[in-house]
């Protein structure tokens, strides 16, 4: 590839490759700044974005952004493109892409049908000629519905994963919180824990007191102790109740192995949850968690810029039927984005490329006390993502996470956003909320001040033991 | 005036008893579906402590003085970040001894070579190392002095990271790193240190080289539960000549793991 070359006013500006004209066409972000690939004035980001709208979709099939031969994670990509799911756009430049994705030519259906014909680093490509507004309006446009005991992403629906953590993975003290977050109406996308520790005894115990809440209780829900997959698999060869495997995944095979993952571990952990079939409506099975910039962290970024390489990672999730995926956007930190402004944007970005992928996405809508952000900016990007048609968002108590120290949606954030934009919870969810009494399914999203008795007895049983 | 709707008597003493189980924010109560004011503004003023945490810098000459004689005779470094927007936005550069410090402490190696040498760094709370390392230290010395094991001279490092204590070490001859650093800061603690010990430490070192005992402070690990692990950790790397993930497969779960990606 001889490179690209565009002038504007009077300046010329030279991209050498793919990977550096989608770096330079990036809006401004910390990350692609530390890693020395952003573009140098306001100019020249705008000159990569005019020579990428330009740039015709075909060129994403002969050039990689990291080489074929080195990466299975661009093997993958490749090898999986559905060239007759493409042929609708294969005209088209990444400039047309956006334009006939905006017009109401471009259904529900339409977008369904094209998304195994995208690659990552096409839906990359488009999300940076895209503004806040279009990243909103098409990803609303997709649907993107996943099940195990319920049915998750619906139109006008949004989950949560009810998050219980705490600092010593106590049960009786994650038992309280679950309990605090049904009582919320919290929890239809997943009940799930981040273990302080790795431990495969730890890990047993707490899927056993998951499967005793739901079981008990009958909430049409899954379960998921977020461990490491490797440390899943043990406890799945122990017979433990394994709903769904969780693995933190990135968009290149060296950031991959950093966390000790290859495509063929997923593929192992993936076929061992399947066997389980615990799943009673669908067999979606998996749980992964992505984020801008954690291949840079790894330095494993091979000059690519860092939202790019996130789409990158849809493209290893969707290769697993997931059921959740998420974006844990704001927790990195400001070396990656910086503040809430940047944090807002890469939250839209990574929904819509996602989507667009056919990716079942929600967003972790959160931050450090290291960034520049606050509450106001997760309120802002969680109306947004609302309006957006998220499938699922973060419910933790208070904001606050104890065990990882950072700030997420709370189980109030989620009732206000259901609120304000209409959005329901899963059906199955829903009528099991009204049906227990916790939440009328009335519309008003209120719930009851008083606990059913029979989930507080589970509750409470297990916070004595 | 609105009515808060919050649990009647009966559920009140159930969620008091959930309560003491978690220190999450359960049982809040609500305004409408809202967060009431009350509890609005307790996490404005948690956030605003641990905001205050980030920024604040660390007071050398009182961290000297609480350190007592070790305090006294402590070198003090810079790294290469200049100001804390920086150090925000350039790990890499927290991680780099500024100009000429390495010969400095090169100047101040030990005759016979040391086996630690202890770090003290800011990190992402200026607040913990504060206050939270003099008593570990005056917990930890004596212990170091029954293992038979020979310090190099303190150091304290701001706008640092983990990894510089790497290179202050190697710089000082030293077999082992021993960086204690301040952690980002939470709501419920903005006073919490990390610690991080690496054998054979040396520029390019990496978290998986190294092991960590999370959450010292004093509503947490204490000075001398915390100090105890340490000196575990000390004689394990040092009769076994290792650190990181081979040394921890070795140990019981030593305490909870820091954030990822807080401090590396």
């Amino acid at each position: 590839m001889p490179g690209f070359r565009y002038s504007l006013g009077g300046e010329t500006f030279r991209f050498d490759d793919l990977r550096t004209l989608l770096a330079r066409a990036t809006p401004l972000r910390s990350g692609d700044q530390l890693a020395g690939l952003a573009a140098g004035t306001e100019v020249e980001r705008v000159a990569a974005q005019v020579a990428l709208a330009d740039l015709p979709l075909r060129v994403f099939l002969s050039e990689t952004v990291v080489p074929y031969e080195k990466d299975e994670v661009s093997r993958l990509i490749l090898d999986n493109h559905d060239a007759a799911a493409f042929a609708l756009v294969a005209h088209m430049t990444v400039g047309d892409l956006r334009d006939f994705l905006l017009s109401d030519a471009a259904d529900s259906a339409m977008l369904t049908a094209l998304a195994p014909g995208l690659t990552p680093e096409m839906v990359a490509a488009l999300s940076k000629i895209c503004r806040v507004q279009d990243l909103i309006l098409i990803a609303q446009k997709c649907r993107v519905v996943t099940r195990f005991r319920n049915t998750i992403g619906l139109e006008k629906r949004l989950s949560t994963r009810l998050q219980p953590n705490h600092p010593t993975d106590d049960a009786r003290g994650i038992a309280a919180s679950i309990f605090d977050g049904l009582m919320y109406g919290s929890g239809d996308a997943v009940i799930g824990i981040n273990p302080a520790s790795d431990n495969v005894a730890t890990l047993i115990d707490l899927l056993h007191m998951l499967d005793a809440v739901i079981a008990e209780n009958e909430i049409p829900t899954q379960s998921c102790v977020l461990a490491h997959v490797t440390t899943t698999l043990q406890a799945i060869e122990q017979g433990a109740p394994v709903d769904l495997t969780f693995q933190s995944i990135a968009g290149t095979e060296a950031a991959n192995k950093s966390f000790g993952i290859s495509l063929a571990l997923l593929a192992e952990a993936h076929q061992a949850t399947l066997a389980l079939n615990r799943g009673t409506l669908g067999q979606n099975v998996m749980y992964f968690e992505t984020g801008q910039g954690s291949a840079l962290s790894a330095g494993a970024h091979h000059g690519v810029d860092q939202q790019t390489l996130e789409a990158r990672a849809y493209g290893v999730a969707r290769a697993f039927d997931p059921l959740l995926v998420n974006t844990v956007v704001g927790f990195i930190g400001p070396e990656y984005l910086f503040d809430g402004r940047q944090i807002i944007r890469a939250g839209l970005e990574d929904h819509f490329c996602g989507k667009l992928l056919g990716v079942p996405m929600g967003c972790d809508i959160c931050y450090t006390n290291h960034a520049e952000a606050d509450q106001n900016d997760m309120d802002i990007l969680l109306t947004l993502l609302g309006a957006a048609g998220i499938n699922f968002i973060m419910g933790i108590p208070g904001s606050d996470d104890v065990m990882l120290n950072y700030q997420t949606t709370s189980f109030h954030d989620a009732l206000y956003a259901r609120r304000v934009l209409g959005l329901r919870p899963a059906p199955e969810f829903e009528a099991w909320l009204d049906r227990i009494g916790i939440m009328a399914a009335d519309g008003t999203f209120a719930p009851n001040p008083l606990p059913p008795g029979e989930l507080s007895h589970t509750v409470l049983r297990l916070g004595r033991a | 005036m609105s009515k808060t709707e919050l649990p009647d008597d009966r559920s009140a003493d159930q969620w008091a008893g959930l309560r003491r189980l978690t220190p999450a924010r359960i049982a809040l109560g609500r305004a409408g579906v809202s967060v009431t004011t009350a509890r609005h503004l307790d996490f404005q003023i948690a956030h605003a402590q641990a905001r205050t945490a980030v920024h604040s810098a660390l007071d050398v000459d009182r961290l000297r003085q609480d350190l007592g004689t070790e305090g006294q005779d402590a070198l003090q470094v810079c790294s290469q970040a200049p100001d804390r927007a920086t150090y925000l936005q350039r790990p890499d550069l927290g991680r780099l001894l500024a100009p000429r410090t390495y010969e400095m402490l090169q100047s101040h190696r030990p005759d016979h070579q040391p086996d630690v040498a202890i770090v003290l760094a800011d990190g992402l709370s200026a607040l913990a190392t504060q206050t939270s390392a003099p008593p570990f230290l005056a917990a930890l010395w004596p212990l170091i002095r029954a293992a038979g094991l020979s310090p190099a001279p303190l150091v304290i490092a701001t706008q640092a990271r983990v990894a510089i204590g790497d290179e202050i070490a190697q710089a000082l001859g030293a077999r082992m790193a021993l960086v204690l650093i301040g952690e980002r800061p939470g709501l419920s603690a903005a006073d919490s240190l990390g610690l991080y010990l690496t054998w054979a430490p040396r520029v390019g070192s990496t978290d998986a080289d190294r092991n960590c005992i999370s959450n010292i402070r004093p509503g947490g690990l204490g000075a001398d539960d915390a100090a105890h692990r340490a000196i575990y950790l000390l004689r394990e790397a040092a009769r076994l000549k290792l650190s990181g993930v081979d040394l921890k497969d070795r140990t019981e779960t030593i305490a909870a793991p820091p954030a990822p990606g807080a401090l590396s």
